[in-house]
């Protein structure tokens, strides 16, 4: 009858539960996981990434987002977008060809595979015939001209991958073309290069593997030109005119290739080998641009010398006498340079390098001097150092928002103020509801701050602990200390730094009290610090407390790592968050738990020992309390340690496995003595065997209070509630175990006018022991209408309502197994919901979140968010604890994405993909931040007068700062406000005029990126 | 009730081969002490206690309170040497004249039942038989009980284990495995969870009632099918305070034949106590709910109460665990009103004790033994 009741179906509330949850993965945040191929479209102005696990992203202005999965999986080698379409191919390594398209679909565009294709050769030929190198869309737009490992070159028609076998380009033909001269070698091999005449769509050159370069008619099919070269071929460039071809070559070479219009054969000018005269390494790609001044660009992959530099991943960037290698921390996948886009125009006026690297995207602005890096909105390599935990922070307070950008401006202050180059499509999401905070805690001691309000995760600023810390190596880095006659003239950029300099500086929880600026971050050698945003920069002493967690436990030896030792005198620190207070804990193992009070001026911490309260007003020791029991000293040794000793048991019961046999063996009467040894080794072997063989086998056991690390502190919680007595509330300081134990201590913070006098007072008012024992993950303190209690200063800044301090409050108690709703002041169990014994999971996070209704506005409830360990994501309601709705998101066996969840207070959580990646989930219907953009081209491109510079786009731009617009876009959101844009004469009028005044500067890119977008729209929706 | 806590003064230090003995008939106390190693014969025993409590005209029953609290009888040379070998320190000793004697004094949970405090700690089903009198089974705790008989299939078996106050480990492994499951289609191989091992000595073996290889059905009336091993193991884990498995037997010769007496144990192991009190198992677990059969016997200990306010502001409140044990008995004593529906059973919280060698290492010697709360209660 219960169970019936339990499950009990009522209408209203299932309507009322689809108004409130929703599941959807909307968008991932940070770096593609092992990116393998680059795409760009001048025209759309869309940057694709291909991966490769089979991936596409797609790229344009902030907010503009789109992802494909190839249903192979296979890695993606090539993209390439049509000329002049909202379309691309992508190439696989299992040579298959795949036909993209972004098809807009109730006014938001979509990234959908329309086609793929195998190239097949007869019947009968070798696979490698078929094996496309090159892929040449050509400007025509129908044709995809595909270069293979035989030296052919295939016509293939679009959309439908039809092979025009008349067209194909075979190896032999163009042999059978070349003038007597130059068929004496055997020059083809694969094809490495197809590239179009830019001039010409009819002309388009042939790149062969072993040097030779031929430049094929396609209409007359005969060669017009070739260029024999006697080094290995890897790429080959044209220059915009069409008048001179430049080919880079393995021996690190480079050459250029007057292309006269007649047949007589030209002499090439002199090839360069820019990091001579020692061997060299292979330059896999050039790009020789053009410039209005005159001299040209050269940037070029690769060519380092092979002895001294060949390790390094270089891409070299000389232009008018200056020279430069950018030096990247990973491999680089490709690169791509942006540059006039309409192809009509004199010349390519290079202005941003996009370089892909294994973990980052690097741009470099080619136009100020010293070639600048431009900040990435998106695509942020998050894991730069690995992150270790994450926080997040809902609804900042926009006074506390500002002085983080303004700390994070001052230290972007080295990067180029170039607005993001790459801008096509247009994002059509709504403004962020609120401005959101994500902390990610790094493996190097630092903590950084990224906007999570939007689709885009943005750096806002990055905050160093290594400071406070003396460390083997020095802080102000030697990495630019780069000589001036230097050669090559190596320049490192890039974020990414795998490399920790001590494992110990890393951050393992953070707290930020929005409020107040207020911030602790505890790390991996028990250090806690408290820090303060200050907008100036200070020269401060970090004061020094050590927290002795084991108390008067005695006969126990730490045999971890040491804890870190503190820099000795005032500290030097940028504006920002400024620590002022390190606390140690003793002994130094890793804070596991952290609780920031900024009312009351109150930091907890716990470790696997203990935890402790610290009064950083005062900057004293409120006390410490040990939770660990006597027989636990697999705690004490320490996180190192541990792993070693998990290696050493295991290679000692494998001994002890042989002793055993051995000793079982030499107990029968004595054989041979030979015969002992052999039958002792194979009796191992058998072992070994049995071993893997034998089945997965798990223990049935109750948990006992003798287990190790019962003693670790999981959580931390503060709160003012009855805890004592029903008259009267007070603070309280809540601490969960991992052995089931709940630990309450009723403070005294001495009121605001006698903080500095009294000292704040603690006791132990209260200890729970829960009788199943499993790890407590939370604690949650709910008021009279069982709401859960305002974080500190919530209510002070008028956000939130004061909890009820009249009816009864109650103790929410979440172990991994159950939750626990107890009555206060005095703890008597009220409800349960016993999540383990039911389904078999259990809680890995568990966070209290604010769902609001979709359809009523104002209407929400407070529920639980809860992750399990089979990466299920269920809510849980409050104060009747009954399951509401439950959707599985993460796989089971992705045990660091379930570690790595964070939920934020209104539905929405995190977690990691891969080392780089976030995924973004909501619960919620009402809170949904997901990329909606639209991107389309003008079909009547060709007939406007083209984009001269950046003078259209940024008449485009003033347009819609002009207002004219705007007003539409506030009304009619979506598809509808580019007509009014176009409607608006005084729009067009003022469009018309910039037209006519030339080109501009780019100091107004972000105009200009906005503007593109409605351009392209406009166009699509005619 | 609130009987406050007082301590003995004359045990402070005990002789090791002495056991101190107290023995209560009616409200009358009496302190002797016996030989721990050669504690003599039961008929001496007995006669030593009805001489000292002049009630050797009548027949007694004497019972004794083992270390978890439980009511035991006294009525062997076994039992009794293992009542003074296991008396830790003090053995305490209870009389009742035989035809007063409660039919269910004996037994776990006894004592507390007795004085009515607290909630039952096992639920025996709420209709108990009164007057039947099963000769032996009820002076053994039972550990394990095969329940729901009439209503699960007869290949299967259902087996409630009762770890409560004991200290024997669950003491078995389970493992994946391929079930064959007979389908319309013929014959199916299914993923199964199985018991791979058991532990020597473990609770689980000294059932008799589970072997190796038996397929797991059920844990606590969920089913196992499509759940991993780990979830399996979560959620014996999760129940393991009282766990009922249901396990297809891998030797299924000893089924239980049904409309025959339910209770018959596997007959693979003769200390199998089923069904201690004879009641018809099935009322135990009809219609089977995991909310009901959770009983109460889940309760947290909930220790209240001020610390001494001085060591609190000196900054460093804590305190070796366990230092200040009487101190903090005697809160948890005090505080026990008989409201508590969260049964702050004394039986659990001395055997939470006794699990917890935080407590016992660090106790002070004969700080807290002489009155359990057991007896004080």
């Amino acid at each position: 009858m219960r169970r019936f009741l339990r499950s009990g179906h009522d209408p209203a509330r299932e309507r009322l539960k689809r108004d409130l949850f929703q599941f959807n993965k909307t968008v991932e945040h940070g770096f593609p996981h092992q990116p393998s191929a680059l795409g760009f479209s001048p025209c759309l102005c869309i940057l694709a990434i291909g991966t490769r696990s089979g991936a596409v992203k797609l790229y344009g202005a902030p907010g503009v987002e789109f992802m494909g999965l190839h249903r192979e999986n296979n890695a993606v080698v090539q993209i390439h977008f049509l000329p002049g379409q909202c379309q691309l191919i992508t190439l696989l390594d299992d040579n298959s060809l795949h036909l993209w398209s972004l098809k807009v679909k109730g006014g938001v565009s979509e990234l959908q595979e329309e086609e793929s294709f195998t190239l097949r050769g007869p019947p009968g030929a070798a696979p490698s015939a078929t094996q496309v190198t090159v892929v040449l869309p050509h400007s025509s737009r129908e044709l995809l001209y595909l270069g293979t490992e035989s030296g052919s070159v295939f016509a293939v028609q679009l959309p439908a991958f039809r092979v025009l076998d008349n067209r194909t380009i075979s190896s032999d033909a163009v042999l059978q073309r070349l003038p007597e001269e130059a068929r004496h070698r055997r020059v083809f091999e694969m094809v490495e290069a197809l590239q179009e005449h830019p001039r010409d769509p009819n002309r388009i050159l042939i790149g062969y593997s072993r040097g030779l370069l031929v430049l094929w008619d396609l209409q007359a099919g005969c060669v017009l030109d070739h260029f024999l070269s006697s080094q290995q071929l890897e790429n080959v460039c044209w220059q915009r005119d069409g008048r001179l071809i430049v080919s880079c070559h393995s021996d690190g070479s480079y050459c250029q290739w007057p292309v006269s219009g007649d047949t007589q054969h030209p002499e090439p000018l002199p090839s360069c080998v820019p990091y001579g005269p020692f061997p060299c390494k292979a330059i896999t790609k050039i790009f020789w641009l053009t410039t209005r001044k005159g001299l040209p660009f050269t940037i070029f992959q690769g060519g380092m010398p092979r002895a001294s530099f060949g390790d390094r991943h270089c891409i070299s960037v000389a232009h008018d006498g200056q020279q430069t290698a950018f030096d990247f921390t990973s491999r680089v996948i490709d690169f791509t340079v942006l540059a006039e886009a309409d192809p009509a125009a004199a010349f390519d006026d290079p202005y941003a390098l996009v370089v892909l690297a294994e973990e980052e995207l690097v741009v470099i602005d080619l136009r100020a001097a010293g070639w600048p890096l431009v900040p990435p909105p998106y695509l942020a390599s998050l894991h730069c150092s690995a992150i270790t935990c994450s926080h997040h922070v809902s609804n900042i307070p926009l006074k506390l928002w500002e002085r983080i950008i303004a700390a994070g401006s001052r230290q972007n202050a080295h990067f180029s103020s170039m607005e993001w180059p790459i801008d096509g499509g247009t994002s059509l999401a709504p403004a962020p509801p609120q401005r959101d905070l994500l902390l990610t805690g790094h493996e190097d001691g630092s903590v950084r701050f990224w906007d999570a309000s939007g689709v885009c995760l943005r750096l806002l600023y990055r905050l160093s602990t290594v400071r406070v810390f003396l460390t083997d190596t020095d802080p102000s880095g030697s990495l630019h200390a780069q000589g001036e006659d230097e050669w090559p003239p190596l320049r490192k950029v890039g974020s990414f730094d795998p490399y920790s300099d001590d494992p110990r500086l890393g951050i393992q929880k953070i707290f930020l009290c929005k409020y107040s600026g207020y911030l602790a971050v505890a790390g991996t050698a028990g250090q806690v610090l408290v820090l303060e945003l200050n907008d100036e920069e200070a020269q401060q002493v970090v004061e020094q407390v050590e927290a002795d967690l084991l108390q008067d436990q005695e006969g126990y030896r730490w045999k971890g790592h040491e804890r870190l030792c503190a820099r000795p005198g005032p500290v030097h620190f940028e504006p920002g968050f400024q620590p002022f207070v390190l606390v140690q804990c003793q002994p130094p193992a890793v804070v596991t738990s952290l609780a920031l009070h900024s009312e009351w001026r109150l930091v907890a911490f716990g470790t696997s020992h203990g935890f402790g309260l610290f009064d950083h007003q005062q900057r004293r020791q409120v006390f410490v309390k040990c939770t660990l029991h006597p027989g636990d000293q697999l705690a004490l040794e320490g996180p190192l340690s541990r792993v070693k000793s998990l290696k050493k048991s295991l290679r000692q019961s494998f001994r002890r496995m042989r002793r055993s046999r051995v000793s079982s063996r030499k107990r029968q009467p004595p054989g041979l003595p030979g015969e002992g040894q052999e039958a002792g080794a194979k009796v191992e072997r058998a072992g070994l065997q049995n071993m893997e063989l034998a089945p997965v086998q798990r223990k049935i056991e109750a948990r006992s209070a003798e287990d190790s690390f019962t003693g670790f502190v999981r959580t931390l919680y503060f709160a003012d509630t009855y805890l004592r007595d029903s008259s009267r509330h007070c603070p309280s300081l809540w601490a969960g175990t991992n052995g089931g134990t709940v630990y309450a201590f009723s403070l005294r913070v001495p009121p605001a006018e006698r903080r500095m006098d009294e000292p704040v007072r603690a006791e132990q008012a209260k200890e729970i022991q829960l009788m199943h024992r499993a790890p407590v993950v939370g604690i949650v303190v709910l008021d009279g209408r069982s709401v859960p209690l305002p974080e500190p200063l919530e209510v002070a800044h008028d956000l939130s309502k004061s909890p009820d301090m009249q009816g009864s409050h109650q103790l929410l108690v979440v172990s991994e197994e159950q939750f626990k709703v107890f009555t206060l002041p005095k703890v008597s169990a009220k409800l349960k919901l016993k999540l383990t014994a039911l389904e078999g999971s259990r809680v890995r996070r568990v966070s209290v979140a604010h769902f609001g209704s979709c359809r009523a506005e104002g209407y929400g409830e407070h529920h639980l968010a809860v992750l399990t360990n089979l990466g299920d994501i269920q809510v849980v309601s409050l104060p009747l604890l009954k399951p509401q709705v439950r959707y599985s998101c993460i796989r089971r066996e992705d045990v660091s994405g379930i570690a790595s969840c964070v939920f934020t207070k209104y539905g929405q959580g995190f977690y990691l993909i891969s080392p780089s990646e976030f995924e973004r989930f909501s619960l919620s219907t009402k809170w949904l931040v997901e990329p909606r953009c639209l991107v389309a081209l003008a079909e009547n491109k060709k007939h406007r007068p083209h984009r001269n510079g950046a003078g259209p786009e940024k008449a485009l731009g003033r347009a819609r700062n002009s207002g004219g617009q705007s007003d539409g876009e506030e009304r009619r959101p979506g598809p509808v406000m580019e007509h009014a844009l176009l409607n608006d004469e005084r729009v067009l009028k003022e469009i018309q005029s910039t037209l006519e005044g030339g080109r501009g500067s780019y100091g107004d890119w972000h105009s200009r990126r906005v503007a593109v977008g409605y351009s392209l729209t406009n166009g699509g929706a005619e | 009730m609130n009987r406050s806590f007082h301590k003995s003064q004359t045990l402070r230090f005990y002789d090791c081969s002495a056991v101190e003995v107290k023995s209560k008939f009616g409200a009358e106390f009496r302190r002797f002490s016996l030989d721990r190693h050669k504690p003599g014969k039961f008929e001496d025993f007995y006669k030593l206690m009805v001489h000292t409590h002049h009630i050797s005209n009548a027949e007694v029953t004497i019972g004794y309170a083992d270390v978890h609290g439980d009511l035991l009888p006294i009525n062997n040379d076994d039992n009794f040497s293992k009542a003074v070998s296991s008396a830790s320190p003090l053995l305490r000793v209870f009389i009742q004249k035989r035809e007063e004697a409660d039919h269910y004094s004996f037994g776990a949970g006894a004592l507390s039942r007795k004085k009515k405090a607290l909630v039952t700690l096992r639920d025996e089903g709420p209709r108990r038989r009164a007057h039947l009198r099963i000769g032996v089974p009820r002076d053994f705790r039972p550990v394990s009980s095969i329940i729901d008989v009439d209503i699960l299939p007869e290949t299967h078996r259902r087996v409630r284990l009762y770890r409560h106050g004991c200290e024997k480990p669950l003491g078995f492994y389970i493992r994946d495995g391929a079930s064959v499951r007979v389908t319309p289609q013929g014959l199916e191989k299914v993923p199964g969870v199985f018991i791979s091992r058991l532990v020597p000595g473990g609770l689980a073996e000294s059932t008799g009632l589970l072997a190796v290889n038996d397929e797991v059905l059920e844990v606590n009336g969920i089913e196992v099918a499509g759940k991993t091993l780990d979830q399996v193991t979560d959620m014996m884990i999760a129940n393991s305070h009282n766990l009922i498995v249901t396990v297809k037997p891998a030797n299924q010769r000893n089924n239980v034949v049904r409309g025959s007496r339910a209770c018959g144990s596997s007959g693979q192991s003769p200390d199998s106590a089923a069904s201690p009190r004879g009641l018809p198992p099935s009322r135990v677990l009809q219609n089977f709910h995991p909310d009901e059969a959770e009983s109460d016997d889940e309760a947290d200990i909930v220790i209240e109460g001020a610390l001494e306010p001085a060591r609190a502001a000196r900054g460093s409140l804590s305190r070796p665990n366990g230092a200040g044990l009487a101190h903090r008995l005697q809160r948890e004593l005090t505080l026990g009103g008989p409201g508590r529906d969260s049964n702050g059973s004394v039986h659990r919280l001395l055997s939470s004790l006794k699990a917890d060698p935080r407590h016992s290492l660090v106790l002070p010697q004969g700080g807290v033994e002489e009155h359990g709360p057991a007896v004080t209660l």
